[in-house]
């Protein structure tokens, strides 16, 4: 059987065995674990290949098997106040949230707009304000990319002082990735003309909070999008339908939903969501405002809390790497806590400002380990180690509830311990 | 540039290649018919629109209107935060932004009463019942005196504690 060179301590292999070796490697590992393993039982027909199957349905979902493969809710009976759905990273692969598990987050329960009488009215410091519908905005030349959309307030549970046992769903599910396809924005501001006065705009939706935020002006004219459809269909009512702000890298909340109203001003509004919600406190007592960007960050989704290994062997351990910035252009693993680290393969493509799946072979030997992934930017940025995270930002007194939000923009590390029976748990280290 | 702008509409008509140029299919609209979705205001107060009301005018409107969720004097219940008290920042991370601790901005509390509250039933209150509701809060966090009136004028001009305790995060990207 062919050997692959470790990389870092406790089993991590190196990841161009895979890139290299591709299916050879996957035969060889396969053939390590089968070797070990039992002998298999003889084969039979199963009753489901001896008949014919259901009828085919319109829209697909997925199989009863995968019932708890769902987004967690904060507010199932829509009480007064707004609602988070979390997107079950432990147990979804690959780049893209399926439209069905994107996070969303509404202040006001999810309108039910009617996209033939739905309007866009863009106006204040412009040459002409303009009315757009869907219908005419269809019309437009369109754009697709893959981006990521994350709440500002993502992984904050990660402030509290001690280690919340919880899944990477409850830790990090308001981040999610699609394809989105709409209009630059900047399409539609060179047809309104934009005064030169103009520095930020005011972006609103049609929900009944009337969310709104303020923008750079400057953001608006880079790569902002008026989007109508995610992943090839039209958006899901909770993530804005008819159509959204879309701002690649920026916190989730600026990409206002159900817009409605884009005004150009000369100053920011100062609207609640901005000098309030995601303004975030720092030790001492100043406070951070305009924070915009997501910054990079990456989390360990296979194995990861609520997952068993079952008995040594071979693992691969992979995850989600984004970055506000740009391109991922690095993702080290380590599996003993930090001390040592590997390159782990970055799946192609590698896209700026979308998910990049990080892969890293592992064998693991059945002692424990301390699982954490550290990602870096294009620009070079990289994720701050927690230490140094929490000694700039601070942590909370006590533990939180984990659906609180007592700070915001946490982008350090996860770390993962597989003990000896295989269980995971969520550690700091 | 201007004059190179027709140069190119009869290259492109002569080649028979389509033009570049915008679809052009938003609809003329004017200010005047955007009003009734114009209701941002702007921390100068641009936007505030005529009306004005007390502490004393809000305090009934409170308890109909808004106690329901944040509770009798505004200290808050489990759906919606308190909108009195002051906790020191500096007191952690996870301390409670109120209105008096936290917010900048004073026209941020008309804007956000008149968009978004009360909770079930948004955009049905008066400008009058909004600025007084203004005043009864800020008079409870006693950033007004009890008989001031709140207005277009007077609103902007609301001394809010916490108005210099803000870093910009990344102003190079403003």
């Amino acid at each position: 059987m062919k050997r692959f060179a470790p990389v870092a301590a406790n089993g991590l292999l190196d990841r161009r065995a895979f890139l290299r070796e591709g299916t050879a490697l996957a035969a060889a590992v396969t053939g390590y674990t089968l070797t070990k393993a039992a002998s298999a039982e003889p084969l039979a027909d199963a009753p489901w290949s001896r008949e014919m199957g259901s009828a085919t349905p319109p829209v697909q979902t997925p199989s009863r098997f995968e019932k708890p493969v769902v987004r967690t809710l904060s507010n199932p009976n829509n009480e007064l106040r707004n609602s988070h759905a979390r997107t079950p990273h432990q147990m979804l692969q690959g780049t893209v949230t399926p439209a069905s598990l994107h996070f969303t987050i509404n202040h006001g329960g999810i309108p039910d707009i009617d996209p033939a009488q739905h309007k866009l009215v863009i106006h204040g410091l412009v040459r002409q304000p303009l009315v757009f519908t869907v219908e005419t905005l269809s019309r437009y030349p369109m754009v697709s990319r893959m981006t990521f959309v994350e709440c500002g307030g993502n992984s904050a549970p990660m402030f509290s002082p001690e280690p919340i046992q919880a899944t990477a769903q409850a830790l990090h599910g308001l981040v999610s990735c699609s394809e989105w396809t709409g209009v630059r924005l900047s399409t539609l501001l060179d047809e309104t003309g934009v005064d030169p006065k103009a520095k930020w705009f005011i972006a609103e939706g049609a929900d009944s909070p009337a969310l709104s935020r303020s923008i750079p002006l400057k953001k608006g004219l880079d790569d902002a999008m008026v989007a109508l459809y995610q992943n090839g269909e039209r958006l899901m009512p909770g993530n804005g339908y008819p159509m959204r702000l879309l701002l690649p890298g920026y916190e989730g909340n600026m990409n206002v939903k159900f817009l409605r109203r884009i005004k150009l001003i000369d100053q920011p509004a100062m609207s609640y969501y901005e000098s309030r919600t995601y303004s975030q406190i720092l030790p001492g007592g100043k406070a951070y405002r305009f924070y915009f960007l997501q910054e990079v960050k990456s989390f360990i989704t296979h194995p990861s809390f609520g997952h068993a290994l079952k008995g040594p062997g071979f693992y691969e351990i992979s995850g989600v790497a984004y970055s506000g910035n740009g391109r991922i252009a690095k993702v080290l693993v380590s599996a003993d806590g930090g001390k040592s680290w590997g390159e782990a393969a970055l799946q192609e493509p590698v896209l700026p400002k979308a998910f990049t799946r990080f892969r890293m072979p592992w064998r693991w030997d059945g002692r424990p380990v301390i699982l954490q992934s550290r990602a870096w930017d294009e620009a070079d940025n990289v994720q701050p180690l927690r230490a140094e995270f929490v000694a700039r930002r601070g942590e909370t007194k006590k533990p939180p509830n984990p659906l609180a939000f007592p700070n915001q923009h946490y982008n350090s590390l996860t770390s993962w311990a597989v003990d000896s029976k295989g269980e995971v748990k969520h550690v700091y280290a | 540039m201007s004059t190179l702008k027709p140069l190119a509409v009869a290259l492109a008509l002569a080649s028979g290649v389509a033009m570049a140029d915008s679809p052009g299919l938003g609809t003329h609209i004017t200010e005047g018919d955007i009003a009734a979705w114009d209701i941002s205001i702007l921390p100068d107060g641009t936007g505030l629109p005529p009306g004005s009301g007390t502490a004393a005018q809000g305090a009934p409107i409170f308890a109909a209107k808004c106690a329901m969720c944040h509770g009798e004097g505004a200290k808050g219940t489990p759906t919606a935060a308190a909108l009195v008290g002051a906790p020191p920042l500096s007191g952690g991370i996870e301390t409670t932004k109120t209105i008096a601790n936290f917010w900048g901005y004073s026209t941020t509390v008309f804007d956000f009463i008149r968009r978004a509250m009360p909770f079930q039933a948004p955009r049905t209150l008066t400008n009058d019942e909004v600025y007084a509701l203004v005043a009864y809060i800020l008079a409870l966090n006693k950033l007004i005196p009890e008989n001031e009136v709140m207005n277009a004028k007077t609103l902007p001009q609301v001394k809010m504690p916490n108005r210099e305790g803000f870093i910009i995060r990344f102003p190079e990207r403003i």
